[in-house]
């Protein structure tokens, strides 16, 4: 057990290494840099000497191994420097965002569980009648609508009916419980929506399974009542694989809060990661990039330790 | 008793059906087991049609009516006008072009490419297999949209750009579920019996494990259309995708539609019922495809 989740971890490691190695040449060889976003576009204003001497301050032109070498450096020794944008402190930044968009990653996760397993259940229980069609258009549905949508249909709904609008400043929930779990709700429906889809139809297909299982036909012929049957007996086994699903759901939640952060002008990493990106701003991009792959190899190596966990028939080799 | 002839006589006379009538019969049994798949691909063939006959159905996107902007659904303009005066109609059947492009052209190369690589990597496991499936891994590690937007961001702003950003987003599945598939397959008996009677590797990777991979790589590619779809509105929707100048139904949705949508929710509504229908469309095909290829992947 030790021993597997050492390995898991070696493995990580070498994982991240090659997110950063990923990032850093995908940043290099974009045309344009940090220089353009600061002093304005090619030939204008600023001479070229300028500029020169602008990217040796920034370090720049030191050469790109080296410039990886001191990333890897920093990152690792957890002293993760300044933005080349505008010189905040980049780990001051990730302390103030992460709670934001970490709140909303676990709402959403848990609105999309909370939907989607039940739903899933149904859809397997009434298979093949108008109920099991009906949850799957509705389930459907979430992974078709894009989340930038029903997020501004969610925004515009409220302006019109309820005269009601995002709030613009971040309120903690320290603060005031109740207005902080409106600001987070919203969003996370809309992208809970679409995570529940890959659940439900997960769930729909393992119930499907455990049901025709000769031990759910014993439950029945020894009398037991329907839900006893479906709760004690079907739901349990039927979760287990659906556990593994959550491990992907982690990965696609965080993508969708670039979006769900943007719309709702939520202060989150993921926002801050697409600004920066826009402004070429490389420190900011590797450290905030290769911060999230590590937040997502380690989470699935909580799912896949979870489900040892719960499923004692599972082996670590 | 029943004499040599007698017994053979129907046998011969059922022949085959011609292929347009098996086809037929092929279509209309699938459309009623699967009443949800054959809506989602009338939903596809719309699209399709309204893609090829842009310019026969409705009028130039470009032009700006300056008389008669933030117009509602009207008949001159059957979905209404925006900010500009752009007819949006107009822009909407455009729009299916850019989202068909891009979204068949990533599915192919992002396939392939992930389908030939899992191919591979089972087939000579070891090293090559360690080695690709770790590159794989690190593809999976960064969220899909955040690495589509740091493609862009490296290769610029153009229409095969977004393709060969959402293709590479989509390699490391196929290249999974094919490994898998083919990891199995290897290691039957045909596949050993091509090796002794001296098949080389190429030989047995394309005619023998190769087709026995199809299924759940079609099942696996027929979903990624949808997210293909998804994913270059939302690059659009961003700014980080195709040029502004081009109709997109992600476009029409981010800046102006954005700005103005409280004046004239139209200008919302419309690019997003596109995308949706067409998603979905795609997606409840591609459902119904899993359930008739294979049952057992329905969960994937």
């Amino acid at each position: 057990m030790t021993e597997y989740i050492l390995r898991r971890l070696l493995l990580g490691v070498l994982t991240a290494f090659l997110v950063s190695i990923l990032v850093f040449t995908l940043l290099r060889i974009a045309p344009g840099d940090v220089v353009d976003a600061i002093l304005g576009g090619e030939g204008e204003v600023y001479s070229d000497e300028v500029r020169e001497a602008l990217r040796e301050q920034l370090g720049l032109n030191r050469p790109l191994p080296v410039q990886y070498l001191t990333f890897m450096r920093d990152f690792v020794t957890l002293q993760w420097g300044e933005s080349l944008r505008n010189n905040t402190e980049i780990w001051p930044q990730i302390q103030k965002k992460l709670p934001i968009t970490l709140e909303l990653s676990v709402m959403t996760l848990l609105i999309s569980v909370f939907m989607g397993i039940p739903i899933g259940t149904l859809m397997a229980l009434y298979r093949d009648s108008w109920v099991d069609y009906l949850l799957r258009v509705f389930s459907l549905a979430g992974l078709s609508i894009p989340n930038f949508w029903s997020a501004t249909m969610i925004v515009l709904g409220g302006a019109f009916f309820l005269n009601w609008s995002p709030r613009l400043e971040y309120i903690s929930p320290l603060e005031d419980p109740r207005a902080n779990f409106i600001m987070f709700f919203w969003p996370a429906l809309a992208a809970g929506w679409v995570g529940q889809a890959t659940q439900a139809r997960m769930m729909r297909s393992t119930m499907l399974e455990v049901l025709r299982q000769d031990y759910i036909r014993t439950a029945h012929a020894k009398g037991l009542q329907y839900y006893v049957v479906v709760y004690r007996h079907a739901l349990k086994n039927a979760l287990l694989p659906v556990i593994t699903i959550i491990g992907i759901t982690v990965a696609l939640i965080l993508g969708g809060t670039v979006i769900i952060e943007t719309i709702f002008q939520l202060p989150g990493l993921s926002r801050y990661l697409v600004q920066s990106l826009q402004n070429w701003d490389y420190t900011v991009v590797q450290t905030v990039v290769l911060f999230l792959s590590i937040w997502i190899v380690l989470s699935n190596l909580v799912v896949d330790l979870a489900y040892g966990w719960l499923d004692p028939r599972i082996r670590y080799d | 008793m029943a004499t040599r002839e007698e017994i053979l006589e129907p046998l011969a006379t059922r022949t085959r059906a011609p292929l347009p009538v098996r086809l037929l019969k092929g279509t209309t049994n699938f459309m009623v087991r699967k009443p949800l798949g054959a809506f989602g691909a009338a939903i596809i063939l719309a699209m399709v049609f309204m893609a090829l006959a842009a310019p026969w159905i409705s009028g130039d996107p470009n032009k700006w009516h300056i008389s008669e902007t933030m117009y509602g659904p009207s008949w001159k303009f059957w979905l209404g006008t925006n900010d500009l005066g752009q007819d949006m109609w107009a822009m909407i059947v455009r729009g299916a072009r850019v989202s068909l492009y891009v979204g068949f052209l990533a599915v192919a190369l992002g396939s392939c490419t992930g389908g030939v690589i899992g191919l591979v990597s089972a087939y000579y496991g070891g090293k090559v297999d360690m080695s690709i499936q770790r590159l794989m891994d690190a593809l999976m590690a960064i969220p899909t949209l955040i690495l589509a937007l740091a493609i862009m961001a490296a290769l610029g702003q153009s229409l095969n750009n977004v393709v060969l950003a959402i293709g590479i987003v989509q390699i490391p599945r196929a290249n999974r579920i094919v490994r898998s598939q083919a990891l199995s397959v290897k290691e039957s008996e045909f596949a050993l019996a091509a090796r002794s009677i001296g098949a080389g590797d190429f030989r047995i990777m394309v005619y023998h494990i190769l087709p026995q991979c199809m299924a759940p790589w079609l099942i696996i590619a027929s979903a990624a259309l949808g997210t293909a779809i998804i994913s270059e509105a939302s690059l659009s929707f961003l700014g980080m995708g195709v040029p502004p100048t081009v109709p997109t139904w992600g476009g029409m949705l981010s800046t102006r539609g954005r700005e103005f949508f409280i004046q004239n929710p139209w200008m919302a509504i419309w690019p997003g019922v596109a995308i949706s229908l067409a998603v979905y469309g795609f997606n409840l095909f591609g459902d119904a495809l899993r359930d008739v290829l294979d049952p057992r992947l329905r969960g994937l």
